[in-house]
């Protein structure tokens, strides 16, 4: 291999992009840096997506995801008063059983990666196929994950409503039984007794 | 040409640094669910990869499936995390002992 294609410098850059800013992610001794390396991987990922032709999924990454997920990451990591010196207490103990972890990982999955019938996959769509990737996911979702779907929407719900009761510390306006009180009533609450002058009828019907 | 197995390492690196942050940064909360993040994208990129190489659209169907409860469970645990801070005003996992498991 004389010289790197294009699509090769790209892919290595993303790379080093998304293990770097993930590198900082996890080292970085304050938390809204490390949410703001996370914005960045998000963004490498979605560079390499769009390498891989799903462009559709890497402009959600970017958007739902970037803008959404992570200014609510950012909302709450700035809101909430951490102690930034107490994060990286005893950091220098559990570096070496983390790396004993990661690199025990990494080996294992290597030896799936080593088989050779990863590396005989022809890329089936190649550059001059004009395929319409939003076309194509949405045919699928539509139709045959029609209801998957729906259940995606479902969760969506549930989580907003979650999120929000969770959160809220407004006065709760519901209108409840209470047993107690409807136990404990009595008669003389609720019924009172009027003593009508009796009506005299003066003029007779016609 | 970039083979399959250039991501499928890639996204093997990125998940082995996001298992070695829940390791490292187990004190703090905020970091931990950022890690989860983390395992979670580079589990997609192996679904999109994957989807690739086979040019098989329904890989990115899951992907997309993923961000939708991804989202979901970011928000519910951001929303505990606030609710967490206001009854104990601190975040760190070793003052979570109340329920004495």
């Amino acid at each position: 291999m004389s010289s790197l294609t294009f699509e090769q410098l790209l892919f290595y850059g993303f790379s080093g992009l998304l293990i770097m800013s993930a590198l900082m992610v996890v080292l970085g001794k304050n938390s809204v840096k490390s949410v703001l390396f996370l914005v960045l991987c998000f963004v490498a990922s979605a560079g390499l997506w769009l390498l891989l032709r799903a462009e559709f999924l890497a402009v959600a990454l970017v958007l739902v995801y970037v803008g959404a997920v992570m200014v609510l990451f950012l909302f709450v990591v700035m809101m909430l008063d951490v102690n930034f010196a107490t994060k990286k207490a005893g950091f220098t103990k559990v570096l070496p059983l983390a790396l004993i972890i990661a690199l025990a990982f990494l080996a294992l999955m290597k030896q799936f990666f080593n088989a050779e019938v990863f590396n005989q996959l022809p890329s089936a769509v190649s550059a001059s196929d004009n395929v319409n990737n939003v076309e194509q996911l949405g045919l699928l979702l539509y139709t045959d994950y029609f209801y998957p779907f729906e259940i995606a929407a479902v969760i969506l719900l549930v989580a907003m409503v979650a999120a929000i009761s969770l959160t809220f510390r407004g006065k709760r306006n519901r209108k409840s039984q209470n047993i107690d009180k409807q136990v404990k009533v009595t008669k003389a609450e609720r019924l009172r007794i009027i003593s009508f002058e009796k009506e005299v009828n003066k003029e007779p019907k016609a | 040409m970039i083979q399959l197995s250039d991501y499928l390492t890639l996204s093997a690196i990125l998940f082995a640094i996001s298992v070695a942050g829940i390791i490292i940064n187990r004190k703090n909360v905020i970091t931990l669910l950022m890690c989860i993040e983390l395992m979670l994208l580079a589990v997609n990129l192996n679904f999109i990869a994957f989807s690739y190489y086979l040019s098989d659209i329904q890989g990115q169907i899951f992907v997309f499936f993923i961000l939708t409860v991804a989202a979901a469970e970011a928000a519910i645990g951001l929303a505990i995390l606030v609710a967490l801070f206001r009854a104990r005003s601190s975040i760190e996992v070793e003052s979570l002992s109340q329920l004495k498991g």
